[in-house]
């Protein structure tokens, strides 16, 4: 057990330390979420009532979009310097490597997004008393969002234009994802409890950590055979 | 690729592949590292087909192929010490380090390693893996005469230990006793034909 923990913890450890030594990836993923956010007011006019009606949509949907564009930094750069095949052959099952670099994605993703969350929430007159839902429901989902990517940046490994087809693959995958987070602060908005939102986000959290990874795993597998 | 092939190694041996550029030397070796499937035909080892058994097949082989995995914001040793974690040998880094002449380089980054330096970062896995079967596609590519000779000497105590090595490899290299397959020749009969003269 202690060894399956070593290789769990240098895998995390390892990409840890590649994203913040790139720390350009993670700038242009919250450099990409501020933008696009800060597009809406020009789009569809500055009035408080009418952003504070959209906003938890658009944050939600920013939020997935900005998780999609981090995707091929998961596997991609791996595979091109022969990382990933090695990985393979070490004896560390490769579900908890996949795991590990699922885990250190959201680390370096999702947990930076809901820290600007607050921020693109006031440019959006984002309503007050829907933040504690806001960055709860985010803080449930976007775990989600790193292991359902995870499997389409394995399936698409070593295609051509992988980051579309990422998204093709990924996206439908994430509706139920921005439904239940965008349902969660509707409600509290208007007067209703959040829970029973966050229970069904936290249900497809807990079916993700141990499917995502084995699928993910099947597909890297295939995908070093290349 | 190839048919027709068949060999079989005991303890201590070595395999020399030989052959044309495209023969399917880096094929063979991949296969026999399990990160390929054969259309037809097995892999055993002791007799077991590996397939029924990948992941202690995997467990007991280290492959060293074309590509060095180096990340070029991690130092050597930050890249040594991982794949030893991954390999459960983390004791062995700093031999591993020395007897390839990298102690020196331990804190550089790999961004600034030369093409030697990088594939003597991608032999060290060699000597921290606790692999019985070593699987070298070209291992001497960009070494300078002092390093390959250290790899050969590498190579003759891991045999001595009871290991197996299978190489490829267009230079000279010391293998004493190695048995040679020349890949060249078991071209499938098709392909023959259709070469041109």
């Amino acid at each position: 057990m202690n060894d399956f923990l070593a290789g769990f913890r240098a895998v995390l450890i390892r990409d840890l330390r590649l994203a913040l030594r790139q720390s350009a990836d993670l700038a242009l993923v919250l450099g990409f979420f501020t933008i696009a956010a800060s597009l809406f007011p020009f789009g569809v006019g500055p009035a408080p009532e009418t952003l504070a009606r959209i906003a938890p949509g658009v944050i939600w949907v920013l939020a997935l979009l900005s998780v999609m564009l981090s995707l091929d930094r998961l596997f991609e750069q791996d595979l091109a310097d022969g990382s990933l095949e090695q990985m393979v052959l070490t004896p560390r099952p490769l579900v908890l490597t996949v795991l590990a670099k699922a885990l250190a994605h959201w680390i370096t993703t999702g947990l930076p997004l809901i820290a600007i969350t607050p921020v693109i929430g006031i440019l959006l007159n984002f309503p007050t008393a829907g933040y504690s839902t806001l960055l709860i429901g985010l803080a449930l989902g976007t775990p989600s969002l790193s292991l359902i990517g995870a499997v389409g940046a394995a399936l698409t490994l070593g295609a051509r234009r992988a980051g579309l087809l990422i998204a093709l693959l990924v996206l439908p995958l994430y509706i139920p994802i921005l439904i239940f987070g965008v349902t969660a602060v509707e409600s509290v908005l208007t007067g209703f409890e959040a829970r029973a939102h966050f229970l069904y986000l936290s249900a497809i959290l807990a079916a993700a950590i141990p499917l995502a990874p084995l699928a993910a795993a099947a597909a890297v597998r295939h995908g070093v055979e290349g | 690729m190839f048919e027709g092939l068949s060999f079989s190694l005991e303890a201590g041996d070595a395999l020399l592949l030989t052959g044309p550029n495209g023969s399917g030397k880096s094929s063979l070796l991949r296969l026999l590292a399990g990160l390929l499937t054969p259309l037809d035909g097995q892999i055993c080892v002791n007799g077991t087909p590996v397939h029924e058994d990948i992941e202690g097949h995997r467990a007991n082989t280290a492959y060293l192929g074309h590509l060095d995995p180096i990340k070029p914001t991690l130092t050597v040793l930050e890249s040594a010490r991982f794949w030893a974690t991954m390999l459960g040998t983390l004791d062995r880094v700093d031999l591993a380090l020395s007897m390839l002449n990298l102690s020196d380089l331990a804190a550089a980054p790999g961004r600034v390693l030369s093409s030697g330096q990088r594939r003597r970062l991608s032999l060290t896995r060699l000597l921290l893996s606790p692999a019985d079967l070593w699987l070298l596609d070209e291992p001497t590519v960009g070494l300078d005469t002092r390093t390959v000779a250290s790899v050969e000497q590498m190579v003759a105590e891991h045999r001595a230990k009871g290991g197996v090595v299978v190489l490829s490899t267009h230079i000279e290299f010391k293998l004493p006793g190695a048995k040679t397959l020349d890949l060249g020749d078991f071209t499938p009969a098709a392909f023959q034909a259709e070469a041109p003269v």
